[in-house]
C-alpha cells in the first residue's frame, strides 16, 4: 500500500502527521520517503542512521564539434529550450534539459553523447523503531525536483515494501503530481483558516484528476472557522482525524521531538487512522 | 541592422516590455531601410526556457542589437554567443528609446549575477 501524505498550503503538518503515523505503525516496517527533496526535515523526527547513498543524474547531451555541422536538428526537437544553435555553435543549458534523449536520437550526424550530470543525491538508513527511511535531496542551485522524486520512489533500497508512506513537498504542482502518482491513498492535511482551506480545494481537485482516494486531517483543528468542515462535507471528502491547535505541540516539535513520542496518547489515534484508510482502501478494491 | 525592442503590444510607439524572454512581442526596426516589423514571442507561453527560446527566434531572424529590460543569464549568453549587441533600459515609449539609441545614450547590458527568473520548476 502507498499512502501519499499532502497538502496545497504549507506548514501544516504533513511530517508531522506522516512521522507519528510511521512511529504507530512502526512494528509493519514501513518504508517512509521524504519526497520533500528541497527541504528535507523528516528525519529529524524518525532519526535514522544513513548507510545507504547513491547519486541522481540526469543525462545530459555533449555536443562533439568535429561531427556537428550546426544543422540545428538537436534545438529543434527540444521542446525544452536546453540547447540553442547559432550558426556551427552549439549552446547546452543543462539546467533546462529534462535528459529525454530526443537530441541524441534525432542527431543526424551522432555528434551527440550523453553524460550524467548530477542533480540531487538518495538517502536511506533504519530508525532504532525499524522504520525504513530513505529520502532524496536535490542539490542547491538545482531547479527540478522531479527526477529526484522519481528515483526516490524507483529505489528499493531495502527490497520490496509492503507498506509505504510517501511525505509530500508542499503545494500542488508537478513534485507533488508526481508524489500522488501511483499512491492508494492520499491524506490531506489542512487547517481551518482561509489559507488552508484555499489550498485545501486545489489539492482535492489534483487528487480527483489523479484518480486517487483521498481524506482530510485538520490539523491546529479550534482556530478559524467551519468552512473547511463545510467544504469536506459539501465535496464529500471524509475527515478522518483532528489534532487540536496546543502550544505544547508546536514546542515538542521545536524541540525535534515527534507528536506522538511527546504525547504517546496519540499513538492509539494514529492506529486507527491507518486502520481505516486500510479499510477504505479495501472497500474501493471490493467495489471494483 | 536589425535593431529589436521587447514591446507590450503592437501599438505605434507601444512601451517597451522588461521582460526579455516573455514580452509579448518584438518590434525590429531595420536601420538602413527604417522598415519596421512586428513579431509575436513564440516564446511568450512557453512551459520551459522562454529565455533561450526567444533568443534563439531573434537570431534566426537576424537581429543585431536588442533592447529590453532584464535578460536572464541563459538569454544573455545565447545573445552574446550569437554577437548581438544586448542593450538594457527602464520601461518607456518605443520611439524615445529608439531615439536614445541613436544618440548613444542606453545603457549596455551585464551579464545576469542573479538566477533566472524563468519559471523553471
Amino acid at each position: 500500500m502507498i499512502l501519499t501524505i499532502a497538502s496545497g498550503k504549507g506548514g501544516t503538518g504533513k511530517t508531522t502527521i506522516a512521522t507519528s503515523l510511521a512511529l504507530a505503525i512502526a512494528d509493519e516496517s514501513p518504508l517512509y520517503l521524504d519526497c520533500d527533496v528541497e527541504a528535507p526535515n523528516a528525519h529529524i523526527f524518525l532519526k535514522p542512521t544513513f548507510d545507504q547513498s547513491r547519486a541522481v543524474t540526469l543525462p545530459i547531451p555533449v555536443v562533439d564539434g568535429g561531427r556537428c555541422d550546426g544543422c540545428g536538428r538537436c534545438a529543434e526537437v527540444c521542446q525544452y529550450h536546453a540547447i540553442v544553435v547559432i550558426g556551427a555553435k552549439v549552446l547546452v543549458f543543462p539546467e533546462l534539459c529534462h535528459g529525454c534523449g530526443s537530441c541524441t536520437l534525432q542527431c543526424p550526424h551522432t555528434a551527440i553523447e550523453e553524460v550524467p550530470y548530477r542533480l540531487g543525491m538518495l538517502e536511506a538508513g533504519l530508525s532504532k523503531e525499524g522504520i525504513r527511511f530513505a529520502r532524496g535531496i536535490l542539490d542547491i542551485g538545482q531547479p527540478m525536483a522531479v527526477p529526484i522524486i522519481r528515483a526516490l520512489q524507483r529505489w528499493h533500497p531495502f527490497g520490496e515494501m509492503e507498506t509505504i508512506i510517501r511525505d509530500a513537498p508542499p503545494g500542488v504542482s508537478c513534485p507533488v503530481v508526481e508524489t500522488m502518482s501511483g499512491a492508494d491513498f492520499v491524506l490531506l492535511v489542512t487547517e481551518p483558516t482561509p489559507f488552508g482551506l484555499h489550498d485545501l480545494r486545489l489539492a482535492v481537485q489534483l487528487t480527483s484528476e489523479l484518480g486517487v482516494p483521498a481524506g482530510v486531517v485538520v490539523n491546529r483543528d479550534g482556530i478559524g472557522d467551519q468552512r473547511v468542515d463545510e467544504y469536506c462535507q459539501s465535496a464529500d471528502i471524509p475527515i478522518l482525524i483532528r489534532i487540536p491547535f496546543d502550544d505544547r505541540i508546536g514546542r515538542a516539535l521545536a524541540c525535534g521531538k515527534n507528536l506522538v513520542e511527546a504525547f504517546p496518547e496519540y499513538l492509539p489515534r494514529f492506529r486507527d487512522l491507518y486502520t481505516d484508510i486500510c479499510d477504505r482502501i479495501i472497500e474501493r478494491e471490493a467495489v471494483r | 541592422m536589425k535593431l529589436t525592442f521587447t514591446v507590450k503590444t503592437q501599438a505605434e510607439n507601444a512601451k517597451l516590455e522588461r521582460r526579455f524572454g516573455r514580452c509579448p512581442y518584438f518590434l525590429i526596426i531595420d536601420t538602413e531601410s527604417g522598415k519596421r516589423t512586428i513579431l509575436e514571442n513564440p516564446a511568450l507561453d512557453s512551459p520551459h526556457g522562454a529565455g533561450t527560446q526567444a533568443a534563439q527566434f531573434l537570431i534566426e531572424n537576424n537581429v543585431g542589437v536588442v533592447v529590453s529590460g532584464d535578460f536572464g543569464p541563459n538569454a544573455y549568453s545565447v545573445l552574446d554567443a550569437a554577437g548581438v549587441q544586448i542593450y538594457t533600459a527602464d520601461e518607456g515609449p518605443v520611439e524615445k528609446l529608439f531615439a536614445d539609441y541613436q544618440d548613444g545614450n542606453l545603457q549596455r547590458a551585464t551579464p545576469h549575477a542573479g538566477r533566472g527568473h524563468g519559471r523553471r520548476r
